[in-house]
Order: structure tokens, then C-alpha cells, then sequence
């Protein structure tokens, strides 16, 4: 029971300091493309901070959803961090929610923010929500078609036992079908957190901003935990793409392990980092309409996989 | 022998609450109270008839008549869900209606409408009991055209006319075909009774079988509504009271599921391959289309009859897997399916019905439909907002609530295909997955659309701005089903096993111990995945005070919304729901096929416009491609038959006496 405890605290002390220096990584690697010193690395600790201290202030057409609902995606994110695995496959809440339980809370999530968005009555927050809901259900079918695809190859949903199986099936868990899969999840992971060609995180620009128009209103304490839930949804996606793809290194609890894990999994977090640093440098942001094109390339990818696991079974 | 009085004492207590809506009909507020107090008497008798057999034996009654007309009541675990499902939603819809029908005070007859509402839900609980296809049809078609009068409450109203008559064809053209398929069964077991058809597939030819499965599905399709049988939907719905579109879309379609289950499983055998094979893909189709189509609407009760469309269509894709599993004789994976399907049904039922008693509220307080004209209605009417919300929620299978949990299942039941030994096979359930996916994030923008736009921010015209909340019956039998919702979602894990042992005389096979361990519900061994919706909420409640504390110190202004620097801050300028769903609009355009009018009538120069008229509208695209031609086709047969309708007696007569020396002729040379 204690160690329960104990696995429960760390996790959510792990996936709350983490997140904000991911969001200061991927900041820093594209400086570097860039040709520029950018941010230093704990910036993002630092805005937080600052935005704490400020005051709030409030449209005054907005009702009490607009302040229920950053408490409310701040949670959703929190509880599905208790059951993605980070550093260890030993999570004391993997019983109570799988893969789809994961995107289904994120989905809680952006439904709070999105009606949040139009509570403020501007133009902004309605075109944000309208865009962000339009992403998402682009990117619905290609997410659940690749954990299709990652599940019937492990014949499980549960993270920790899809780290765990696919350790166990060895240098033979990277068969085609899973890197297709990887492929389409790692699209999936563009728009899901919100990055170029889809959403840019660093844009004011009304014509092209997604999830910035639907936060516009937002200020002082209130966007200190928006921003905060973003960080760490942003960080959980790239664990999940981590911890289902490439699991290894990753400890089965909170033992002598356990260091192994932290260093196999910044390496991993790091060259995804360095991944999505690339394509955010290489790629300038796409119309809204040229998305499903993008969305439709990831949703292939996923099917490919599930018909190449299909296919290699036999039968 | 207490069952039998306690289902007579339902019966009686629905004809009383319908024969005292007649007898008190001349007092609005008496006939209010009495019929609707009778329907919520039942609702709870019936709660409590349901759970007595659904944790004991099967109940019947026969009641003795000739070989052909035999009566009777058979109510096994099936049947007692749906009566279940049926008394809940109409003991909240009860409460509801006492406060709701104020509205209709000194405008129409209250007892009318009581004696059709009693009439309405005994003729649905009579429907699901039914032991015989006869009496079956009986009642059936009972249910069917009271349903039809209640549409046409209205009545002065043309389009409420219009919308009773595509009904009560749409509604006719699937008795004919439940008839026939009843019929097929009939000849192969040479009696009417239920009973006897049990498991009468194995004695039909294969394709009797085929013939039988495709007459019920079209039968039973038209009055669940998968496309393209849909089309009453959207007009029926809107056209009735709030009341009674709760209960038609909650529970009325969910009857002709029941007989689905009934048909394809115990009296078919669900053993043909392409039978789940053609269920999956139209209830693919139907749930894609019916949220695409609720995305368009404006009309907040349209909106909500295309989401009854989408939402069949989840039904039927845990109930088609089901089938799937069924023939390739996997039964504990097709009890999972099952399982899916039916926990979609309740859920459905709650929430579908909840949100038509919002949008009764909406109209109740604020005379329109159209949600381009309401906004802010969250600080008029908090409570309906409140229970709204938890509905849309709910839609949107967000977790921890109701809708998750079906969904969920069915995703599992989709996942469990790669037990089939049929690789084609599998890759269609799992790409089926797909499209429940699209369906369910297209389903979130759509209720973030309804909601946001008709509660949240400023109102858009005067009807929100003089909105006031409802009376406390109504939002009563609102938070009624919001709190189910609630606890279906959170009690996930007792309610999989008591639909468990629903399912499990359908497959033959329970899942009890596979479904459900403690807290969590999980899929069958051969495929690990588990949830615990209990333990979600749990997580939820435990970290949302941390943000609060975080929130909480500092000081908070308020100041006008941001315009760019400019004074702007207007309802005029709020996001529209044409505008919300504008890329969705774009992006799936060869479905709508969108077009836009822009009319702009201009003072001199072309600078200075004196008027702007903007259009925009959707193709009815089955209306118009399918029903249309089809209805061309048969007024231009019926036309060329003038030629023979001559009026004159002199022909008529020639006319029969050709008949008879042909029929003579005929059996003098034995040719019949």
C-alpha cells in the first residue's frame, strides 16, 4: 500500500517537473536550427512562476464554465498521467485506464477548453474552438485505427503491459507493422500537441492560431494552469510515444532500476524532441484545409499497420 | 403469482392515468396532474416489475384464445431490461411533463395529449412483452399510430402535418415488411407464438432465412432509423412536444432494437457471416452520416434526431460484431458485443432523452429553435444549462459519464475481432473502428457547437435575452436522467454484469467473471484492456482542488473582451454556429454539397451596401437522389392506370366480368 502511494506521488511529481522542461527543449532545439541562442532551457519554469504571481483578469461576459474549466482539463491531464508509463511499467492506476481511456481524457480536456473559448463571446475563442474541434476529428480515427494497430500486435490496451510486451518480444516487436504505426502516431503527435504544420505554438496571429485564439482570454493564474496541463499533456503524448514504440530501458518499479530508466528515457524523449525540433523547422504551417491530407496520410499508415499485423498472423 | 398483479397493476394504472385525462379534460391543471402523476405511478411500478425479473425467472401470462389469435405476455430477461429502460425514461419524462405542459395551457387539450402519453407507453411496454406475432403487430402498430397523433399534436401547423405524414408512411412501409418477415417465420413453425420461432432459422431454407433476416432488418431499420430509413426522423421528432420526441427518440426506437436482438439472434440464430458483415456496414454508414448531418442543423431538435441516427448506429455496431462472433461461433466474444450494444442502448436512452427535455426547456423559456438565435442562456437558466451540459457530456463519450463506458465496449468488441479466423473479416471490424472514432469526435464538436452556442456567452436576440428558468417539475425530470447518466457511467462495472445476465440467454454463454473484477470492467481474457470509470471520477474529484487552491489567492477583475483594441464586445460579434461548423462544412462538402447565396443590394457606388442577405444550405441528399425519384416513379405508375379508371359503371362491370371468365377459364384448364 505504501509503495502504491509512493508510485503515485513520484509519477505525479515526475509528470508535472517534467513537462514544462520539454516544452524548453523542443524551444531550445529549434533555436538551434535556426541559427539563434533562443530561450534558455528553464524558461518555461520561469513564465509559469511569473504567470502565478499576476492577477487575473476576466471577460465579463463569461459564466462560472470558464473558470471551471481550466480546474477541470488540468485534472483530466493529471489523471491520465497516472496511467501512462514514464520511467516505470509499475503505475498503482493502470488498471483504470487504457490507451483509449488516455485520448478519451484528453478529449475531456479539449471539450472544457474548447466550450470554455466560446464562453468569452469573441470571435477568437469561437474560431479556435471550431478549428481545435475540426483537428480533432481529423485526428480521431488515424489515433484509434494506431492503437489498433499497436494493441493487436501486443493483445493489450494497457500501457504498462503494452511496455512490457513488447520488451519481451524483443528486436521482434519491431516488425513493419509497428513502425507504421510509430509513424502514423508520431503525425498524430504534431497535431495532438499543437505544433507546426498543424498549430503553431508560437504564433499570435489570428488567421493562423488554433489553441492560442481558444486560451486568448485567459490570463494571469487561470493561464498559468492552462499552460501547465498543455506541458504536461504535451509531455505524456511523447512518453506515449516512447514508452509503446521503444519501451526499453524502462524499469518495472521503483527500484535500483529505476536510474537506468530516467537516463534510457531522456535519450528517448531527447531524439524525439530533436525529431519534432526538425519537422517544426523544416515545414511552415499548412492551410486548416490541407490537413485532412496529413491526417489522411497517418489514418493509411495506421491501416497499413493493422492489415500487416493481420496479414502476418497467417490464417 | 405477485408479478402477474404488479404487470396488471401497470396496465391499469396506465388506462386510468389515460381515462382520466378524458374524464378531467375540460380542467388543464387537474388533467395535468392526473394522467401524468398515473404515467409516473407506473413508470415506478414498472421499475420495480423490471428489476423483480430480471434478477428471477422469466414471467408469462397466457391468456386462452384460437390457434391463430392467441394473446399473451412472455417477459424474460430482455424484455425486462427494456421495460426498464422504458419506466426510467418515462418516470422522468412524467415529471418533466407536468411543468412543461403549462405552456400548453388554454392553447390546446391537455387531455388529449394525457390519454395518447398513458396510451403511448403502455402500447411500448405491451410492445416488448409480447409473447405471439400477432398480438405483437397489434401493439406494434398501437404504438405506432398513437406515436403518429402525438407528432401531430400540433397540428395547425403545416409542417407538423407534413412531418406526420412521412411518419406514419415511413412507419407503415416497415410493418408491411416485419409482416412478411413474421410470416416466413409463421410457415416453417405453423403457429404465431414467439415461442415457436425460437431458433426456427435451422428449419427455413437458406434463402427463407435470408429473405427473413433482410425483411425484419428493413422493418425494424425503418423504425430504429438507420439511414437511409432515417428520414422521418428529423421531421418527426421536432414536430412533437419535447415530452414525447424524449420519449419517441429515447425509447420508441429502441423497440424495434429490442426485436432486432429478438429476430436475429434467438429466432435466426445470427449463424450467416454476412448478415453482422451488412448490419456493420450500414450502422457504419447511419452513425457517420446521422452526426455529419447533426452537425448542419441549426434546429436544436433536428440536431438531436440526427444524433438518434448516429447513436442507433453505435448500437448496432456492438450488436453486428455480436452477429459477427455469433457465426463464427465465438459466443463469449459475441456476449461482449451484446454487452456493448445494449449499455449503448440505456445509455442512449438516458441521455438522448435528457437533452430533448433541455431542448424542451430551451423552447419552454425561450419560444425558438433555432440556436443561432439563443446564447447565454447559462446565466438565465443555470440548471437547465447544468443538466444540458451533463447530457452533452454524455453524447460525447467523455469519461467518467455514461457514453464512455459504451463506447469503450464497443471498441473492445471491435478490438476482440482478431479471434476470427477470417483475416478479411478482421480488418473490417477494426477499420469499423474508424468510423465509430470520426463518429464520436464529430459528435464532441457538434455538442460543443449546441451548447456553446445556445448557453454560453451573450444572447443574440431577445428570445435569450428574456429567457427565465424553467419550473421545478422540469428540471426535476432533468436531473433525474443527468444522475443516471452519472451513475451509469461510474457504476460501470455492476452495470456490465447485469446486462451480462441480460445477454447471456441470447449467446448462450455469460462473461460475469471476465467483464467485471471489483471496480473495473475488462474484456474477456483473450484480449486484456481494462477500465475503471470509478476510479476516473475518483482521480478527477482528488486533483481538481489543486488547481483551485492554485487559483484561488490574487485578485480577479472582470473587463470586456478583447476587440482588438476596439469597443466590440456585442452578441453581434460572437462566433456563429454556421460559422462553428464551417470547416467541417468544407472539409466533407461532397457529402453536403453546400451551396451559398450572397445577395447584397447596393446605394450608388458599390462601396455603401444598403442590405446583405447571406444563404447557405445543404442538400438533402437521400431526400432528393432516393425518396424523391421513388416517389415520382410511383405517381407516374399510378398516373398511367387512369387510363383504365374510366368512371363509367359500364366498364367497371366489363371490367369484372373479364376477371371472372378469365379466372373460369382458368380453372377449367387447371392452369391455377
Amino acid at each position: 500500500m505504501l509503495v502504491q502511494f509512493a508510485l503515485f506521488i513520484f509519477q505525479l511529481l515526475v509528470i508535472l517537473a517534467l513537462a514544462p522542461l520539454l516544452s524548453g527543449l523542443i524551444k531550445k532545439l529549434k533555436s538551434f536550427f535556426q541559427i539563434r541562442k533562443g530561450p534558455p532551457l528553464f524558461q518555461s519554469y520561469h513564465d509559469l512562476f511569473k504567470l502565478m504571481r499576476k492577477d487575473s483578469v476576466v471577460s465579463e461576459n463569461t459564466s462560472w464554465l470558464f473558470n471551471a474549466a481550466p480546474v477541470v482539463s488540468f485534472a483530466s491531464v493529471l489523471a491520465a498521467g497516472l496511467m501512462v508509463p514514464i520511467f516505470t511499467t509499475a503505475l498503482p492506476f493502470g488498471f483504470a485506464g487504457d490507451l483509449i481511456a488516455v485520448v478519451y481524457l484528453f478529449a475531456l480536456a479539449r471539450f472544457s477548453i474548447a466550450l470554455a473559448a466560446l464562453d468569452t463571446g469573441s470571435s477568437f475563442g469561437g474560431m479556435g474552438a471550431s478549428r481545435e474541434m475540426f483537428i480533432s476529428s481529423l485526428v480521431e480515427p488515424a489515433m484509434i485505427l494506431s492503437i489498433f494497430a499497436v494493441a493487436i500486435n501486443v493483445g493489450t490496451t494497457n500501457l504498462a503491459s503494452i511496455s512490457t510486451e513488447v520488451i519481451s518480444q524483443g528486436m521482434t516487436a519491431l516488425s513493419p507493422s509497428h513502425l507504421l504505426a510509430f509513424v502514423a502516431f508520431f503525425i498524430i503527435t504534431i497535431a495532438e500537441t499543437g505544433r507546426l504544420p498543424v498549430d503553431n505554438p508560437a504564433t499570435h496571429l489570428e488567421l493562423t492560431m488554433v489553441h492560442e485564439a481558444m486560451i486568448l482570454e485567459y490570463s494571469g493564474k487561470q493561464l498559468a494552469v492552462i499552460e501547465l496541463g498543455v506541458m504536461v499533456k504535451q509531455f505524456l503524448v511523447f512518453a506515449l510515444l516512447a514508452n509503446i514504440f521503444f519501451p526499453w530501458g524502462i524499469s518495472s518499479g521503483l527500484d535500483a532500476g529505476i536510474a537506468a530508466s530516467i537516463i534510457a528515457f531522456s535519450i528517448k524523449i531527447a531524439v524525439l524532441g530533436l525529431c519534432m525540433a526538425i519537422v517544426e523547422s523544416t515545414t511552415a504551417k499548412w492551410r486548416l484545409f490541407r490537413l485532412p491530407d496529413l491526417m489522411s496520410i497517418s489514418l493509411m499508415l495506421a491501416f497499413l499497420a493493422v492489415v500487416f499485423t493481420i496479414i502476418m498472423r497467417g490464417g | 403469482m405477485d408479478l402477474t398483479y404488479l404487470f396488471l397493476g401497470i396496465v391499469f394504472t396506465y388506462l386510468i392515468g389515460a381515462v382520466l385525462s378524458v374524464v378531467l379534460h375540460r380542467n388543464d391543471r387537474f388533467v395535468t396532474y392526473a394522467s401524468f402523476i398515473s404515467s409516473f405511478i407506473a413508470s415506478v411500478l414498472g421499475i420495480i416489475f423490471s428489476f423483480s425479473v430480471m434478477f428471477g425467472d422469466t414471467f408469462v401470462i397466457d391468456i386462452p384464445g384460437s390457434s391463430i389469435l392467441q394473446f399473451g405476455v412472455s417477459i424474460d430477461k430482455l424484455s425486462a431490461f427494456f421495460i426498464m429502460v422504458i419506466s426510467i425514461t418515462s418516470l422522468a419524462v412524467s415529471i418533466y411533463s407536468i411543468g412543461y405542459m403549462t405552456e400548453y395551457f388554454g392553447k390546446k387539450d391537455i387531455g388529449y395529449l394525457g390519454f395518447l402519453f398513458n396510451m403511448f407507453i403502455l402500447s411500448m411496454i405491451l410492445v416488448v412483452s409480447a409473447s405471439n406475432a400477432v398480438m405483437f403487430i397489434i401493439v406494434w402498430e398501437l404504438m405506432s399510430v398513437i406515436s403518429y397523433f402525438l407528432v401531430i399534436y400540433e397540428h395547425e401547423k403545416p409542417e407538423t402535418r407534413k412531418a406526420g405524414l412521412i411518419y406514419i408512411i415511413m412507419t407503415h412501409v416497415g410493418t408491411g415488411f416485419i409482416i412478411l418477415s413474421f410470416l416466413i417465420m409463421a410457415s416453417a413453425s405453423g403457429s404465431f407464438d414467439f415461442g415457436s420461432f425460437q431458433g426456427i432459422g435451422g428449419q427455413l431454407s437458406p434463402a427463407l432465412k435470408d429473405m427473413a433476416f433482410l425483411f425484419a432488418l428493413l422493418g425494424f431499420g425503418t423504425k430504429a432509423g438507420i439511414v437511409p430509413l432515417h428520414i422521418w426522423l428529423p421531421y418527426a421528432h421536432p414536430a412533437a412536444p419535447s415530452n414525447v420526441s424524449a420519449l419517441m427518440s429515447g425509447v420508441m426506437i429502441k423497440t424495434a432494437i429490442y426485436m432486432m436482438v429478438r429476430v436475429f439472434f434467438e429466432f435466426l440464430g445470427a449463424d450467416v457471416l454476412w448478415w453482422g458483415i451488412l448490419l456493420l456496414v450500414v450502422a457504419c454508414i447511419s452513425s457517420l452520416l446521422g452526426v455529419m448531418y447533426a452537425l448542419m442543423e441549426h434546429d436544436i431538435k433536428r440536431l438531436l434526431a440526427y444524433h438518434s441516427v448516429e447513436n442507433i448506429g453505435i448500437i448496432l455496431i456492438g450488436l453486428s460484431v455480436s452477429m459477427i462472433f455469433m457465426s463464427a461461433g465465438q459466443p463469449e466474444l459475441a456476449a461482449f458485443g451484446l454487452i456493448a450494444g445494449l449499455y449503448h442502448l440505456i445509455n442512449h436512452a438516458m441521455f438522448k432523452s435528457l437533452l430533448f427535455m433541455g431542448a424542451g426547456s430551451i423552447i419552454f423559456s425561450t419560444h425558438t429553435r433555432d440556436i443561432e438565435s439563443l446564447g447565454g442562456l447559462i446565466k438565465k437558466m443555470p440548471w437547465t444549462a447544468f443538466f444540458f451540459l451533463i447530457g452533452s457530456i454524455s453524447i460525447s463519450a467523455l469519461p467518467p459519464f455514461n457514453g464512455f463506458v459504451s463506447e469503450w465496449l464497443t471498441f473492445h468488441a471491435q478490438l476482440l475481432s482478431t479471434n476470427l479466423s477470417n483475416n478479411l473479416v478482421t480488418v473490417l471490424v477494426l477499420g469499423s473502428g474508424a468510423a465509430l472514432a470520426l463518429t464520436s469526435a464529430l459528435a464532441a464538436a457538434c455538442f460543443v457547437k449546441a451548447f456553446g452556442i445556445s448557453f454560453l456567452a451573450l444572447p443574440r436576440t431577445e428570445h435569450a435575452m428574456n429567457a427565465k428558468e424553467v419550473p421545478k417539475t422540469m428540471l426535476a425530470g432533468m436531473g433525474i436522467l443527468s444522475f443516471m447518466c452519472i451513475l451509469l457511467g461510474i457504476l460501470a462495472f455492476h452495470v456490465a454484469g447485469i446486462l451480462d445476465s441480460v445477454s447471456a440467454p441470447i449467446v448462450g454463454t455469460g462473461i460475469a467473471s471476465t467483464i467485471t473484477s471489483g471496480l473495473t470492467i475488462g474484456t474477456v481474457p483473450s484480449f486484456a484492456g481494462s477500465i475503471s470509470t470509478t476510479w476516473i471520477a475518483l482521480l478527477l474529484i482528488l486533483f481538481m482542488p489543486l488547481p483551485i487552491i492554485l487559483l484561488r489567492s490574487g485578485i480577479t477583475s472582470k473587463y470586456e473582451t478583447w476587440g482588438c483594441g476596439q469597443p466590440f464586445s456585442t452578441a453581434r460579434n460572437e462566433y456563429t454556429a454556421t460559422a462553428f461548423s464551417k470547416p467541417i462544412r468544407k472539409w466533407l462538402g461532397n457529402i453536403y454539397r453546400p451551396h451559398r447565396e450572397i445577395h447584397a443590394t447596393y446605394a450608388n457606388s458599390h462601396f455603401f451596401k444598403t442590405s446583405f442577405k447571406f444563404e447557405s444550405h445543404i442538400e438533402e441528399v437521400f431526400e432528393q437522389y432516393l425518396y424523391e425519384p421513388f416517389i415520382e416513379l410511383t405517381l407516374a405508375v399510378s398516373r398511367s392506370f387512369r387510363v383504365i379508371q374510366t368512371g363509367s359503371i359500364h366498364a367497371y362491370l366489363a371490367y369484372i366480368f373479364a376477371v371472372l371468365v378469365i379466372l373460369l377459364i382458368s380453372i377449367i384448364t387447371g392452369g391455377i
